[in-house]
């Protein structure tokens, strides 16, 4: 043994470096062990040679070893394969040859295919060719292992791409990766591997659909795997079909095309699912435009007619029955041939079209012809998603006049579902460019007069497309309809007709040559309601604020709208509400004082002064400033008032002057923080002063509000002030005899707010304050309301858009640095005041973002509970209000509190308040989607429990309790 | 649904659903006890799933609202459904459901009869007297198969 031993060695030796060949091979056979000590040398080329000898003898006897023989090679093997380069051709032979072994241990295959992809240059594999396709397919063939498989279709994916002669193993490839085709699998619980189902689908996919070559076997497979029952599997079908004709030419489609269409048309005709539906849509669509893509050779029959003649001939007669079921899925999948190319939509259009126009003038009933204008409108859409950008001539134009004709002989039917449907018809026909006419246009305004509704909202599509015409066509018809009562019989239609006017103003002004003309009527509307010329209700005269608003909001060109706003509206808004503060006599109160009214004025002018730009904002805050503390109106349209004005003033009970300090508010809280407001210090003083003396509530809110916002936004370094209001507000409340404690907790509570959203130190001083008022008899109730202010946004001050410094997540730090103080207060206070904690704790969970209740929650779990338990309804309210949106998705400490909940809960069935009742339903029917083995136990009791409320004297009641009862 | 099974009416006539009901201030009044109404009735039943088609049975106007009696104070309610078709196969599990769903929604002071509408149906009085037996509704409620379709048929769908 010893002696063949050395004598190997030497032949080994020689062979290495070069001498003998055969003679080294023939004995090394079986004792290829020793041939790897022989490999160690330091010099490339002769371990290139050691390999060479290895590759060469295990070509000739891979029957023969051993599986534990094999595994050892292999390792060995890819080792070498990050060796230096010369090495690599004669690794690969070996590794060609381990393939071929009968004993190749599990898993290794596909380890050693991973280390060919890394550490292998592709020209190197490709010389092997097609024996590699083969030696790879017999490799994973039988594979079951997730994490294998998905590496293996990667591999199989790279083979696809890289061009590697598949040759005649294609089938072969196919086959052993179809076979998997569709995809199911779940993966095993505590998967430490993280294999998706997707994952492996997506992988798969990325197989089968790589090359065009796959086709011929590829799209039988999916028409059989389309009669599958599982829905899964259909869709996986569907995609994989919409996913791989983007690769095809339609030689590849030609002869399955019959068959495709017939599984497309079943799984839409007689679809369970939504989600197979559009994805059965989406194939229809791929496979049609793969068709139109393709170049007609002469000698060939044009697939793309002959494949859209099949589709209409199977689903054109259903578009003639309006009434029954079929007319949707054919008006769907003729749709989605047409949203594939032009061509197709040309074809199709030019099929449908006319016998849709037919069908709808020749039937009478509204349902049938509701029915076919939506079968048109969505053929309009799906034209114009096919439309290229290039072409001059529309697919539609050919029926231009005669779906111009229908639109309007819908709108002027009575049947307000028609109506709807043509309007929407016809916003989709305008979008289509240079479609329709001008006259078209005309004509449509003219029928738009008519107003109702849903109208409005076309409208304002139209006018952003044609606005010239609606400034000259629509705007003066609805002026006109607003100012001249034709009857007065008439006067609760015309209040409505009013109120639509009003909207469609601001629908339509979006561009601002509109809003120059449309914003004078609503200014007209507003100084008519306050001279009374005309009359207008209150609720109209608010209409036309929020009309302005969201002029405001919308429009497009910000510059020339804001000079719009700031020279004209803003000027005009405060110069006719002081003109109604100043109009001294009670008898005639024109609609401006009301708080309705300016309370809508507001946003107004907050809304537009948050988007001015820098300088008018500063023109606009000097001019309010000065208007307010100096009385200088100067800057006002109908200069006529008086010279010494004082609003900041309290002048005895008169409080339409003061009130007029929201707008104030609405100018100067709203600017961007760049803007610097004059004479702040001296504003300030005179905002406190009114806040804490004033008597009449919206002055003194809204002057707290002004004074808030105007702290938000000073410079960290010039708040020395509020040292001083602060300590005047303390005392104020700290004496309890005093006359207007409440005024001094407004102030602090907004102030408070201001704080805290800007992370201000001072902060923590207000809220110990506020802490302490808990337990104050007269403001405890408010002090635990005020939690909800301090925590939710407010639209008129305060906000981002207002350009306030709101630091990010304000609320959970708020609510991390108090939680505990609550509960500590909570526990100390007495039973009477407890409720106020309770109240506290639930309006700042309420308002916490849902994730952060989530991870808060089973900390206050048990006061929550405690909570429930609480007499006062407001609290049962707020507090099951929050506990809804936890319920459907429950942290395990709600679970492990479950059988208290529930106890609560159904004791709270019997509440006299029908909200406290239908909130707690809302909660036991979230309760049932808890894990089965959770709320079996309490089945029977909870059934027998809501069997009362079934009987309950309130339908809504009724109604909460039918769906908790049906799903439990 | 089998891909390859023929449905008995593969394209019904489709019926437009009635919205919301909408709702009245004496029904946010605390102190207004709301009868139960013929409304009520046919809101729980037109929502329920026919078994062949994702449509409701008011969309194929099996159930209508001028079918549903009710009489509060007498605790009695009578709904009368018509098949799509005179051999309709379905009309058994469909009458059932409708059963099953006011059996769960209603108070169990009510008696509850569903039959078909008279002259609609080749087998009528055979599903009849079925779904009157108390005994026979409530064994077909023990197949659990039977139930699974059933409870398939009442479970909400998303609109």
């Amino acid at each position: 043994m010893a002696a063949d031993s050395t004598l190997l060695l030497s032949l080994v030796e020689e062979f290495v470096s070069g001498l003998q060949d055969s003679k080294a091979k023939d004995a090394a056979k079986g004792k290829l062990v020793l041939v790897i000590l022989s490999l160690t040398s330091s010099q490339a080329p002769t371990r290139a040679r050691g390999v060479q000898l290895l590759s060469e003898v295990l070509k000739e006897c891979y029957g023969e070893l051993t599986e534990r023989e094999v595994e050892v090679l292999i390792a060995f093997y890819e080792n070498r394969l990050k060796d230096h380069y010369v090495i690599t051709p004669p690794v690969l032979q070996g590794l060609r040859a381990l393939t071929r072994c009968t004993t190749l241990p599990p898993g290794s295959a596909v380890s050693m295919l991973r280390s060919l992809f890394q550490d292998v240059h592709v020209q190197q594999i490709l010389c092997l060719g097609a024996d590699f396709v083969f030696g790879f397919v017999q490799s994973m063939d039988g594979e079951r292992d997730p994490r294998n498989l998905l590496l293996a279709f990667q591999i199989a994916k790279n083979i696809i791409h890289r061009g590697y002669d598949l040759g005649k193993f294609t089938e072969e490839l196919f086959e052993v990766t179809s076979c998997y085709f569709p995809i199911d699998f779940t993966p095993p619980p505590n998967d430490p591997h993280g294999i998706t189902k997707e994952e492996l689908i997506q992988e798969l996919r990325g197989v089968l659909t790589g090359t065009p070559k796959f086709a011929e076997f590829l799209l039988p497979l999916i028409i059989e795997k389309l009669d599958s029952d599982v829905p899964s599997a259909k869709l996986d079908s569907l995609q994989t079909l919409t996913a791989c004709v983007s690769q095809y030419e339609h030689k590849d489609l030609a002869e399955f095309l019959e068959g495709l269409w017939a599984s497309l048309r079943r799984e839409v005709f007689q679809t369970s699912s939504e989600n197979v539906e559009s994805a059965g849509l989406a194939a229809l669509t791929a496979l049609t435009s793969c068709l139109s893509r393709s170049v007609l050779s002469s000698d060939s029959e044009d697939s793309l007619s002959s494949f859209l003649d099949l589709i209409l001939k199977d689903c054109k007669h259903h578009l003639c029955e309006p009434d029954l079921k079929l007319v949707w899925p054919s008006a769907k999948l003729l749709q989605a041939t047409c949203c594939a190319s032009n061509r197709a939509s040309h074809i199709v259009t030019a099929a449908v079209m006319p016998s849709l126009i037919d069908q709808y003038n020749s039937r009478t009933q509204c349902s049938q012809r509701r029915t076919l204008l939506e079968v048109v409108q969505q053929f309009i859409q799906s034209v114009k998603s096919s439309q290229s950008s290039d072409s001059d001539e529309s697919v539609l134009s050919a029926f231009r006049e005669a779906l111009c004709s229908i639109m309007f002989s819908a709108l002027s039917e009575s049947d307000s579902s028609l109506q709807i449907t043509a309007t929407s018809a016809l916003t989709s026909l305008a979008q289509l460019t240079g479609l329709l006419l001008d006259s078209d246009i005309e004509l449509a305004i003219d029928h738009l007069t008519r107003l109702s509704a849903h109208m409005v909202e076309c409208a304002g599509a139209l006018a952003e497309l044609h606005p010239a015409a609606f400034i000259a066509k629509l705007i003066p018809r609805l002026k006109h309809e607003m100012f001249y009562l034709t009857e007065p019989s008439k006067q609760h239609s015309h209040h409505t007709m009013r109120q639509r006017c009003l909207s469609a103003l601001a629908a339509v002004s979006k561009q601002s040559s509109v809003v120059q003309d449309s914003t004078p009527v609503l200014l007209e509307v507003l100084s008519s309601a306050h001279k009374g010329s005309v009359s207008f209700s209150v609720d109209e005269v608010v209409l036309a604020c929020h009309s302005l608003q969201r002029i405001a909001e919308q429009v497009e060109d910000e510059e020339e709208t804001g000079r719009c706003f700031h020279d004209v509206i803003i000027p005009r808004l405060l110069s006719l509400a002081l003109q109604a503060a100043l109009q001294g006599s009670p008898g005639v109160r024109s609609p401006l004082v009301e708080e309705a009214v300016l309370s809508a004025m507001v946003p107004v002018i907050s809304t537009s002064c948050s988007r001015l730009q820098p300088t008018m904002a500063a023109q606009t805050a000097s001019r309010a400033v000065s208007l307010f503390l100096d009385g200088d109106v100067s800057f006002l349209p109908d200069n006529s008032f008086p010279s010494h004005i004082q609003l900041l003033k309290q002048q005895g009970d008169s409080w339409s002057q003061s009130q007029m300090v929201c707008l104030l508010m609405g100018c100067v809280c709203s600017l961007p923080r760049s803007v610097e407001v004059p004479q702040i210090d001296q504003l300030l003083s005179a905002l406190e002063e009114m806040s804490c003396t004033c008597s009449h509530q919206l002055s003194y809110t809204s002057a707290a509000k002004c004074f808030a916002g105007l702290v938000n936004k000073r410079p960290p370094g010039q708040l020395v002030l509020i040292q001083r209001t602060m300590k005047r507000v303390c005392s104020e409340l700290d004496s309890t005899s005093s006359s207007v404690r409440i005024q001094a907790f407004t102030l602090m509570i907004w102030v408070a707010k201001a704080l805290l959203l800007r992370y201000h130190p001072l902060f923590k001083t207000l809220t110990d304050k506020l802490f302490s008022l808990l337990d104050d008899t007269d403001l405890g109730l408010m002090a635990a309301d005020s939690f909800s202010l301090l925590m939710s946004d407010f639209t008129d001050v305060l906000n981002r858009s207002c350009h306030a410094d709101v630091r990010i997540m304000y609320r959970q730090r708020f609510f991390s640095e108090n939680s505990a103080k609550l509960v500590q207060g909570f526990n100390a206070a007495t039973q009477e005041k407890k409720s106020n904690y309770l109240k506290a704790l639930s309006n700042i969970v309420n308002k916490l973002p849902k994730q952060v209740q989530v991870t808060e929650l089973p900390a206050l779990l048990s006061l929550l509970l405690e909570a429930l338990t609480c007499p006062d309804q407001g609290v049962q309210l707020s507090t099951l209000s929050c506990l809804e949106p936890v319920l459907i998705n429950p942290p395990p400490a709600l679970i492990q509190q479950l059988e208290a909940l529930v106890n609560r809960l159904l004791a709270l069935l019997c509440s006299p308040a029908m909200n406290v009742r239908i909130v707690s339903l809302r909660c036991i029917h979230a309760l049932s989607s808890f894990p089965v083995h959770e709320v079996l136990p309490f089945r029977a009791r909870v059934l027998r429990a809501l069997a009362k409320p079934l009987d309950d004297k309130k339908r809504l009641v009724r109604s909460e309790a039918v769906q908790a009862r049906g799903e439990w | 649904m089998s891909g390859g099974a023929r449905l008995e009416n593969a394209n019904p006539v489709i019926f437009q659903r009635s919205g919301e009901r909408l709702l009245t201030a004496s029904e946010e009044d605390e102190d207004v006890h709301d009868p139960i109404d013929d409304r009520e009735i046919f809101d729980l039943i037109r929502s329920i799933n026919d078994p062949e088609h994702p449509l409701s049975l008011e969309e194929l106007n099996v159930v209508e609202q001028i079918r549903v009696k009710v009489d509060d104070a007498g605790n009695t309610v009578g709904v009368e459904f018509t098949p799509t078709i005179p051999h309709c196969s379905m009309a058994t599990l469909i009458g059932l459901s409708i059963k099953v769903k006011l059996l769960r929604s209603l108070p169990d002071r009510f008696k509850i009869d569903v039959h078909i509408t008279p002259g609609t149906h080749a087998s009528e009085e055979a599903v009849n007297k079925q779904l009157a037996d108390k005994e026979r509704v409530a064994a077909a409620l023990e197949n659990s198969s039977l139930l699974e379709v059933v409870n398939q048929c009442l479970s909400t769908r998303t609109i």
